[in-house]
């Protein structure tokens, strides 16, 4: 029995020397070995074979739906009058009758059905679907059996991201964890010099480095030269908590959010022992005039860090940016937008956080094929004379769809857990009223007295 | 690795449900996500509050008409099967299908639109939408932007119209006739993508 447990332990501590050696101290130092890129590029060559073969299988039984990336039906782009306006066209009209006609009821009829079948929202809060499947069978739909060779190449698939990949991202990311809480807390005791800021930097840094190998991210930084610079507020869509990660590899930031328990408690509080972050209690979440209090002490003093924050307010899926709540960009200071688009083949970053709890979906994460995403920095944007922030925040927002290829909506994501407002009724009443009545009104003023 | 074919094996009477609303198997496989995705708890029936759950349909000033008109009288729930066929109403008019005078009248066709229509007027089911049913949707549609007064002045200027037998009402045949003109079948069709 001794002989067994003596085993495993070597085993073990061969096992943790070649983590540390080939993945950790690299991650550290910032220099890649390139196992990473010939993993990506080995990938990409399978899945691009799976695809032609799920293609050919799809030839030969062509009564299968292929997906649409753009919806499942075809939308009338036209607004209300236009599309009012043709119902109209062929139906006499008598203008002194008040203009309702019966087919009015037609568009909103139409319009109701339609997004009974699909909605712009809902959507948006689940993950995007795939044009071809990428072999994990949680992106599986109505992809069905097409040959033995797929499903080996699949089977394979699962041993090795469940039993090979997975224990070492763990790993990986148990690493890196207690490196940033020791590591933090150590450079804590030192004095406040230029020295402490460079190696809290350097503790950050590392940290966030083998986090990202224990996900095997690939991130593509576009345009450094716009990188956030200190006093400014950094604004991203969000996608995932991974977000995080993906930014902080290659720049450090402030962080803000609300104060946790438990884990997530023990990393905030040794975080903030080396550099100032934001943290607030639940109670203090709630006035929203302290909390831009302390967000514009932050950025005020130009040697903190730059302020990372994410103006949707809730993780979206990637295919859109949501609206961005008015309160980062009434804070003043210059704001650096950052776009970040996640590439779907290799593994949804997207976290449904209806579905799954934090731990499953680090799971999820960490059994994908890799996390590969593209990083647009977008030049620095400030608040023009007589500009309003809504206007503001609807510009950054625009700007950072417009870079990532996203649709860019003005819906709430907050609508993910609330009710539509009546103001949206309200709204669509007013614009059919202006039709009607409008011509009404004018009847009125200009008939006899 | 899940298949089309057993989507459908889940679909009850499935065969039947593409014969009488025409709907392909695609599309069918494609409602049936939708269906699911809208029943969040997964009980195998909606109810009013889960189409209440989809934002854009909440905005609709006649959005719990439409909603309405997926329950039969007394019911709280549809199932899959008649959710399809409610929404088979919306299908693009089949131009080239040969018409058999013996099966009956397809769901899609020209004046099953016109009835499906009809029903958002028409809440007590008569037959004939009243002055009073007329004057609902109106208010539902135009909300409080407009005063009583122009809400009446239209209603009776609408019923004077088309009410063509003077009994202050509009049946579903003086309905007809007054839309006999509007394109239909492109106004109240949707197209699938794929």
């Amino acid at each position: 029995m001794e002989g067994v447990w003596d085993v495993a332990f070597v085993l073990f501590q061969v096992w943790l020397s070649i983590v540390v050696g080939l993945i950790v101290l690299p991650a550290m130092f910032g220099v890649s070995l390139g196992f990473t890129d010939i993993y990506i590029k080995v990938l990409v060559k399978i899945l691009e074979w799976a695809t032609l073969r799920i293609q050919r299988g799809q030839k030969e039984q062509p009564t299968l739906p292929s997906q649409s990336a753009n919806g499942i039906i075809e939308k009338d782009d036209g607004s209300m009058a236009e599309e009012i306006g043709e119902l109209r066209r062929s139906h006499p009209k008598n203008l002194a009758g008040g203009d309702f006609t019966l087919c009015d009821v037609f568009y909103f009829c139409k319009k109701g059905i339609e997004n009974i079948v699909e909605d712009q929202v809902t959507q948006r809060f689940t993950s995007e679907e795939l044009a071809s499947w990428n072999l994990l069978t949680r992106t599986n739909n109505n992809f069905r059996y097409i040959s033995v060779r797929l499903t080996i190449i699949w089977g394979l698939g699962v041993f090795i991201r469940y039993c090979i990949l997975m224990p070492l991202r763990i790993t990986l990311a148990a690493i890196g964890l207690s490196w940033l809480v020791i590591g933090t807390t150590l450079v804590g005791l030192l004095p406040n010099s230029n020295a402490k800021n460079w190696l809290s930097d350097l503790v950050h840094i590392t940290c966030y480095r083998i986090c990202a190998r224990g996900l095997s991210a690939t991130i593509r930084y576009h345009n450094k030269e716009n990188r956030p610079k200190k006093g400014g507020i950094c604004v991203a869509n969000h996608t995932s908590p991974i977000d995080i990660v993906i930014l902080a590899n290659d720049g450090c930031y402030a962080m803000v959010g609300q104060v946790h328990g438990g884990l997530m408690g023990v990393i905030q509080r040794s975080m903030v022992r080396s550099c100032p972050h934001v943290w607030f209690e639940r109670s203090e979440m709630k006035d929203r005039h302290a909390v831009a209090k302390r967000l514009k002490d932050h950025i005020a003093d130009k040697t903190k860090l730059p302020i990372l924050i994410f103006p949707e307010g809730t993780c979206i899926n990637n295919t859109s940016v949501m609206m961005f709540k008015k309160g980062s960009f009434e804070i003043g200071g210059t704001i650096y937008p950052v776009a970040i688009k996640y590439d779907p083949q290799f593994g949804d970053a997207f976290w449904n956080s209806a579905k799954y709890n934090m731990v499953s979906y680090l799971l999820r994460m960490m059994t994908s094929w890799a996390i590969v995403c593209n990083v647009w920095y977008l030049p620095p944007m400030t608040l023009q004379d007589g500009e309003d922030a809504v206007h503001f925040a609807n510009r950054v927002k625009s700007a950072i769809a417009n870079q990532g290829g996203l649709v860019d909506l003005s819906w709430d994501g907050g609508l993910k857990r609330e009710k539509v407002k009546e103001s949206y009724k309200e709204e669509q009443q007013k614009m059919y009223s202006s039709m009607i009545v409008g011509s009404d009104c004018h009847e009125a003023s200009v008939g006899p007295a | 690795m899940g298949s089309t074919s057993s989507t459908l094996l889940k679909i009850p009477n499935v065969e039947e449900l593409m014969q009488e609303t025409g709907f392909s198997s695609a599309h069918i496989i494609r409602l049936y996500d939708r269906f699911k995705a809208l029943d969040k708890e997964g009980r195998g029936h909606l109810c009013p509050h889960d189409f209440g759950a989809i934002k854009e349909l909440a905005m609709n000033p006649i959005g719990d008409r439409i909603i309405g008109a997926f329950f039969s009288p007394g019911q709280e729930t549809v199932d899959f099967n008649n959710f399809v066929k409610i929404l088979a109403h919306f299908r693009p008019v089949d131009k080239d299908r040969p018409r058999d005078p013996n099966s009956p009248e397809p769901i899609n066709s020209r004046s099953n639109k016109l009835k499906f229509a009809f029903q958002l007027y028409d809440q007590d089911k008569d037959g004939k939408i009243s002055r009073d049913e007329l004057l609902k949707v109106l208010r539902d549609m135009l909300g409080m932007q407009v005063t009583e007064e122009q809400l009446e002045s239209i209603a009776d200027r609408t019923i004077q119209e088309a009410d063509l037998d003077r009994d202050d009402a509009i049946s579903f045949e003086e309905f007809r006739k007054s839309l006999e003109k509007v394109n239909i079948d492109h106004k109240m069709s949707i197209r699938f993508l794929r």
